[in-house]
């Protein structure tokens, strides 16, 4: 069947439509992943946008559900050049198109992904609508894409009631360490999943309890945790700040999640209450920009933001240069930040923009990118071990 | 960190002659370092024995030693030129290997130079085999488990612990042999015994099996601050078992998840810090494919093949980064030249699919084994770029110009079922065209899968391609279907001939319906950021980004294409020259090639890049949206000249010697009209289609005749014969393939070859200088050895050497190059070959003369004249030098390949030897060429009867160098009759000890084989000269070569070489 894409300035992208038979509004953005798009499409910081993949064949390894980081697809939308007709992996459980239709989500295939890409570099994120009606009227749906808003995303992805995650007990229980010769194929077709590759070498977590508030978390935040040996609580978006700091955690994780954080002001009074404690804290993507809000500096809208997994990040402790998995739409500015408050501890070597903060006389980092990866480099991960030797009391200049 | 500001003066060594695995990468490498070098205010001192290179031009690097690449001589240059630094990681393994001894002998220590870049412990560390091995454990990186043991039960004990199947590898044995695949104990214990016994050492490496798992590849960049990043990954098609060289591959890698990706990213990062490598790297990994099992196979602390290839899948210019971390630059602080906006810290991200396929030179070895091994055999590659995988395959099998164009290109519709699954046991380059003809036959991906281990995936894909043809053959041909078929790729030839109807239609029909070919850009970051120097493919299924321009001129250069034998990197050469002049003279110029390895195909070299297949379709395309004023096609061999008759139609002016006359005098009626006006001799001859029509030729004109078709480079099919079954046995072979044009039959005659390049202006001539070859005619020019000046002719062949020149190119109306090849039979000249084009020896020669002709060639195509070069015409002229170019083959990496020289082109390479005196010369280019003698001082002699005489003269030479020499029952006769000491061996099937023996002892230096006349037919002497190229012993098959190599033995001494820097010619 016939889809469209149109966009708010008026252009039109004739394809093929995938997943479900549904019209959907949404801000349209890109990815540049080359892998990964089932971890994209479970990113919960998705919702409200519907992702343009620019890498143009999706769907090659299938669906393996265990590679989903949150429990269903967030973006309203998604679009591809080619979904693979065939799918071969041996983890596949099923077919990308199946995992769409199933999940509701609508899509539009066989369009010229790069042309969109480039509309979007040159003019910036807009709104754009996926529909199988033939007979559209664009006098009638640009105005409508023109006043859509994607409104508070956050309320809908966090969950609902606070949940319990128990950390590693043995290294064992994380799968097989990446690259021993663990992996047993028999395992697989018997069943066995959890043999998954591990990074994690010691679990310099064990013990230590984290508060996880989830704005839209993908479950390798709590994951990178657990795995290291802490115990995760997670506790949904709204929960007062009072109830966090009384749980008396070792630390507090501030997660990712969707839309401008500047719509969040509830949860930035929250947050500024967290602030004012001891306890030390540790904030990735949208928790790093309201962390950064609750005391007092400003985030803007990017012309077209970072998604990708192939993003330069410098370490300006250490001058390093990490490759990060990236995914938002807002920054940090730069410009009017306080250094009595917090210091740049990380920028982005392409564009100069803030990749993330250290608070003057508090044990908190954050930062814009992801150091969970999935999908992406790995390479950030010794982060979670930073957040860990500041929970076991090792100072922040801690360098790697 | 900024640049280290230690570094001022720095030595570039270069990777030697062209052989199979280290081919025109590293001209691309090289080139691209010395200029980001010279960038950064270095001196540069560029050393490498291969001519042919752009790495060599004085204008690339400030001092030029076209010098064996010896650890003698590089010492001797360092002496000389003093320079601080020298930088091994650019000039392949040979090139590394070199820097390592220099180093480990203490002389760059004693001399104060220190090596940049990589250092050389980490080199060890990934280079030795048990240090590696011991560096991954220490990381927690997996190889797979091997044991050397001596005896069965070892190896039954160590086979228990890793499990079944393993890989049983004797220890010194020919080619592999006595090894083998034990999946059980019974067949372990049995090539195990077998092995033992076969190895010289009593020894057999058990190694774990991992034939079948995915070969996945990653190009890393480290700087000495510890950044890295991967510039890429790829996936073989074939999975391990075949040499990535000989694969399939394509970028990135298609059926890996996230999980998979990134674990093998993180196991590439870690390494690659771990070995504390600074600058490029390639990571080969096995992958199991239904676990996350896997393998570190293979670490590369250089630039490679794989990383040439890299740079032009994503952009990303590895070789320039690598100079510069060299240098001292973090990642960070190189900005990436084809956005301008990012860092080379940044990861391309591909919004494509590139395919690589191999180029086999199993045409040129009929006889050779066509499967592929983990030994590379490939000389050459293509690649390309498309929004969908089917695409790039398509355009990829069109680019390798074997006469292939889809996968029906190779015929197995006449294997039913069980032929099939059996052939596609066979691992060879026809493979991918045998599954496509067994999912015609219905047999499902499994069977497939299991059998080939290549990923259902790229089965599937396969099948698509069958599904269309199919769909093209036996529906009506829509609009819809001729899209979809386009956005496969499929040219309109291919979609013609399925649906049965002309071309022309097809064409007609796309154009009216608007299926136009839109191209894309190649920007290393998915269109993330605006590019400023981007380079372009074709899709059908996108609207086009190619920039639109109109300059005042515009120049379309045409590629040569994938490196094969017999169009090798010269014509990359003069590709990249002609460029560069058209662009001096204020042309906007665009090249179009697909071959990776080449420098033609970096980003800056041309003012546009069109990465595609070079056929008339494709050419086509560009031209549509290009306008070009003209192309020129005399600079990229025979893969642009062909195109010339396709470009005049699309109405591109050829700039240069007009496409009529290129045909003159490739139109054996045409150019017997030239001969007769012009009072020209040549060879008398004929044109004929059948071997009846041949054998009537030949016997008007006596045997031996030179049987040849027309249209081709490199002798392609060329043999000399002596009878009527020998033409009837070769004119078989050559109508293997279609022929669109006569076959020559010409009288053969014997005499001196003599060969010039020279540049006509349409009215005056400038001949820089004439080559002459050692060997006698018969043996392709390519393969000779060739001496410039020619020293052993009078001035009045010189002089009629030059006329001859004058006269063929005014009658050809030549603008621009032309190479002709003389035979001279005392002191009359008769002209073998006209071709009115760049050759092979142009490189060659532009260097040892000092006279640019690819520039002045170009100037005067855009209407400059030789005296307004400041030229006088004529034969320049002679250098104070002596320059002998040596063919070198890789004769050890194709099983079963005659190495015997013929009319028939086999060499991959060549080098130089350049010197004050012919003998020195000489001498210098066989070193050059590895044949470092004496040694043992021991050889073998075994000739045919018409050769005993002059093997007797060779013989007596050897003899008072010190030579024992052997010799087969009648040559040793022979020798000894004529009072040569030779001592008597057995033949090969008498009792031991035997000729084949003494080669296997490994106390030979020299084997000297005249094969019996025609393709050989005696096992022996086959077997003889194979076993020596793989024992690695010195074989030679043409007497002229032994007499030079005399020659230069007789006048080796132990005084250090005269070294030349070609830089001040």
């Amino acid at each position: 069947m016939k889809a469209f894409l149109i966009l708010e300035d008026g252009t039109v992208f004739e394809g093929t439509q995938i997943g479900a038979d549904r019209e959907i509004i949404s801000e349209i953005v890109f990815n540049t992943s080359m892998a990964g798009y089932l971890e994209v499409l479970t990113d919960p910081s998705y919702a409200g946008q519907a992702v343009c993949m620019t890498y143009p064949l999706i769907g090659n390894y299938g669906i393996c559900k265990d590679d989903m980081e949150s429990k269903k697809p967030w973006p309203d939308g998604f679009i591809v050049r080619e979904l693979s007709r065939n799918y071969s992996n041996f983890r596949a459980d099923f077919s990308i198109q199946q995992f769409l239709q199933e999940n509701n989500v609508p899509g539009i295939a066989g369009i010229d992904t790069r042309a969109l890409t480039k509309i979007l570099r040159e003019k910036g994120t807009m709104n754009g609508m996926i529909t199988t009606n033939e007979k559209y009227c664009p006098d009638d749906v640009i105005p409508r894409l023109k006043a859509y808003t994607t409104g508070k995303a956050v309320e809908r992805v966090t969950c609902k009631e606070k949940y319990e995650l128990k950390g590693s007990r043995d290294l064992a229980e994380n799968g097989a360490i990446s690259g021993s010769a663990k992996f047993v194929a028999a395992d697989y077709e018997a069943g066995k999943r959890e043999q998954k590759p591990s990074l994690v070498r010691k679990l310099n977590g064990a013990g230590r309890r984290v508060a996880l508030l989830d704005l839209g978390t993908k479950d390798n935040i709590a994951h990178s945790l657990r795995s290291r040996g802490c115990d995760v609580t997670v506790y949904p978006a709204t929960t007062p700040a009072s109830e966090i700091i009384a749980s008396k955690p070792d630390g507090i994780m501030l997660s990712n999640g969707p839309g401008d954080p500047k719509e969040c002001t509830d949860i930035i009074a929250e947050i500024k209450k967290l602030y004012d404690t001891d306890i030390p804290i540790f904030a990735i993507c949208l928790g790093h920009q309201l962390m950064a809000l609750a005391t007092g500096a400003d985030t803007y809208k990017m012309k077209y933001g970072h998604r990708g997994g192939n993003h330069p990040v410098k370490d300006l402790a250490t001058g390093r240069v990490y490759i990060s998995s990236q995914n938002h739409g807002y920054v940090v500015d730069m410009e009017k930040l306080d250094s009595r408050v917090a210091t740049p501890a990380f920028i982005n070597v392409n564009d100069g923009t803030n990749e993330g903060l250290n608070y003057t006389g508090k044990n908190i980092f954050t930062v814009q990118f992801h150091p969970e990866a999935c999908c992406g480099p790995q390479d950030s991960g010794y982060l979670f071990d930073r957040f860990i030797d500041m929970m076991n009391g090792v100072k922040m200049e801690v360098t790697r | 960190m900024p640049k280290n500001p230690n570094v001022k003066k720095v030595m570039v060594i270069g990777s030697g002659p062209i052989v199979i695995g280290q081919a025109a990468e590293f001209d691309y490498a090289g080139t691209q370092a010395c200029r980001s070098l010279k960038e950064e205010g270095i001196e540069v001192v560029l050393v490498n024995s291969n001519p042919a290179t752009i790495m060599t031009d004085r204008d690339i690097a400030d001092k030029v030693y076209i010098e064996p690449l010896t650890t003698k001589v590089l010492e001797q240059i360092i002496e000389r030129e003093k320079p601080d630094s020298i930088l091994p990681t650019l000039g392949g393994q040979a090139g590394l290997n070199l820097g390592m001894e220099l180093e480990e002998s203490g002389f760059l220590a004693s001399h104060n130079v220190k090596l940049l870049g990589t250092t050389a412990a980490t080199i060890r560390k990934a280079e030795d085999r048990q240090e590696f091995k011991d560096t991954m454990e220490k990381i927690g990186e997996p190889c797979a488990a091997s044991l050397v043991v001596e005896n069965v039960e070892d190896g039954v004990a160590f086979t228990n612990t890793i499990g079944y199947p393993v890989v049983l590898r004797p220890a010194y044995t020919l080619g592999g042999s006595g090894g083998g695949i034990a999946h059980n104990q019974l067949e372990l214990e049995e090539i195990l015994e077998n092995g033992l016994r076969l190895s010289r050492v009593g020894q057999v490496l058990v190694e774990r099996c991992i034939a079948g798992w995915k070969e996945i590849e990653y190009e890393v960049m480290r700087d000495s601050a510890g950044n890295c990043i991967t510039v890429c990954n790829m996936e073989n098609i074939d999975p391990v078992g075949v040499h990535t060289g000989d694969s399939i591959v394509v970028a990135p890698s298609q059926t890996l998840s996230d999980k998979e990706y990134q674990m093998l990213r993180t196991s590439a990062l870690n390494i690659i810090s771990e070995l504390n490598i600074t600058g490029g790297c390639n990571v080969q990994f096995a992958l199991h494919p239904t676990s996350f099992e896997y393998c570190v196979i293979e670490v590369n602390p250089r630039v490679s093949r794989s990383s040439a290839l890299a740079s032009k899948a994503t952009g990303y210019p590895i070789a320039k980064v690598a100079a510069k971390i060299a240098l001292g630059y973090t990642l960070d602080e190189i900005k990436n030249a084809i956005t301008g906006k990012t860092y080379a810290s940044f990861e391309p991200a591909l919004d494509y699919c590139v395919v690589k396929m191999p180029r086999l030179p199993f045409d040129k070895f009929i006889t050779a084994k066509r499967t592929l091994t983990t030994q590379m055999k490939a000389t050459g590659e293509v690649m390309s770029i498309c929004t969908n995988f089917e695409g790039a395959l398509m355009k990829a099998i069109r680019s390798l110009e074997q006469h292939v164009d889809c996968l029906r290109s190779y015929d197995f519709s006449a294997l039913d079922r069980d032929a099939l699954l059996r052939r596609l046991e066979k691992v060879d380059d026809q493979r991918i065209y045998v599954i496509a003809e067994a999912l015609r036959k219905g047999i499902d991906y499994d069977t497939i899968y299991d059998i080939t281990r290549i990923d259902r995936w790229f089965i599937d894909k396969i099948a698509i391609l069958v599904e269309m043809e199919h769909a093209l053959e036996t529906q009506p041909l829509t609009l819809e279907l001729l899209k979809e078929a386009k956005r496969l790729e499929f040219p309109d030839s291919v979609i013609a001939r399925l649906a049965g109807i002309a071309e022309a239609e097809v064409k007609q029909m796309r154009y009216a319906g608007h299926v136009t070919a839109a191209f894309k850009m190649v920007d290393t970051c998915a269109a993330e950021f605006e590019a400023s120097t981007p380079y372009y493919y074709s899709c059908y299924d996108g609207v086009n980004e190619a920039v639109e321009t109109n300059p005042p001129k515009k120049v379309l250069v045409l590629g040569s294409g994938p490196i094969r034998i017999g169009q090798g990197i010269e014509f990359d050469y003069c590709s990249v020259h002609a460029t560069w002049a058209f662009s001096k003279a204020g042309y906007e110029t665009i090249i179009i090639n697909n071959n990776p390895e080449t420098v033609s195909t970096d980003f800056d070299i041309a003012d546009k890049l069109y990465f595609e297949p070079l056929t008339p379709e494709d050419v086509e395309n560009i031209v549509n949206i290009e306008k070009p004023d003209g192309a020129v096609v005399q600079f990229g061999g025979q893969t642009a000249i062909k195109l010339t008759e396709s470009l005049m139609k699309m109405g591109v002016p050829i700039l240069g010697t007009k496409a009529e006359d290129v045909d003159a005098a490739e139109d054996r009626e045409l150019f017997d009209k030239i001969l007769e006006e012009t009072q020209i001799p040549r060879a008398a001859g004929g044109t004929v289609y059948t071997a009846e029509e041949a054998k009537e030729v030949a016997n008007r004109l006596g045997y031996p005749v030179l049987v040849r078709p027309s249209y081709v480079l490199g002798g392609q099919g060329m043999q000399i014969a002596i009878s009527d079954e020998e033409i009837e046995e070769f004119m078989e072979i050559i109508n293997r393939i279609a022929q669109d044009h006569p076959i020559l039959v010409d009288k053969y005659l014997q005499g001196k070859e003599l060969e010039v390049d020279a540049v006509c202006d349409g009215t005056d001539i400038l001949i820089p200088g004439i080559m002459e070859h050692i060997e006698r005619t018969g043996v392709h020019s390519g393969d000779s050895i060739s001496v410039y000046p020619a020293h052993t002719i009078t001035d009045k062949v010189k002089e009629t050497i030059a006329e001859y020149t004058r006269r063929l190119a005014k009658a050809l109306h030549v603008k621009g190059l032309i190479n002709i090849q003389f035979i001279a039979v005392g002191e009359e000249v008769f002209v073998i070959e006209v071709n009115p084009r760049s050759s092979r020896t142009v490189p060659y020669i532009s260097k040892v003369t000092g006279i640019p002709i690819v520039d002045l060639a170009t100037e005067v195509i855009i209407g400059k004249t030789i005296r307004e070069l400041g030229y006088e015409p004529g034969l320049q002229k002679e250098a104070g030098y002596v320059a002998v170019k040596m063919p070198v083959f890789s004769f050890e990496k194709i099983r079963g390949a005659e190495i015997s020289l013929g009319p028939e082109m086999k060499s991959t390479g060549e080098c130089l030897g350049i010197a004050k005196t012919f003998n020195e010369a000489l001498y210098k280019a066989f070193l050059g060429a590895g044949i470092d003698l004496p040694r043992h001082k021991r050889m073998i002699i075994t000739v045919k009867d018409a050769d005993k005489g002059e093997a007797i003269e060779i013989g007596r030479r050897f003899e008072a160098l010190g030579y024992t020499i052997y010799a087969t029952r009648s040559t040793a006769k022979a020798l000894n009759d004529a009072g040569v000491k030779a001592k008597k061996v057995n033949k090969i099937q008498q009792e031991s000890p035997t000729v084949m023996d003494l080669i296997l002892g490994h106390k030979i230096d020299l084997v000297i084989d005249t094969p019996t006349q025609g393709r050989d037919k005696s096992r022996d002497g086959f077997l003889i000269r194979r076993t020596s190229i793989e024992t690695g012993v010195n074989c030679i098959t043409a007497l002229d070569t032994a007499k030079a190599l005399a020659t230069s033995l007789e006048s080796k001494n132990d005084s250090p070489l005269t070294l030349v820097n070609i830089a001040d010619l």
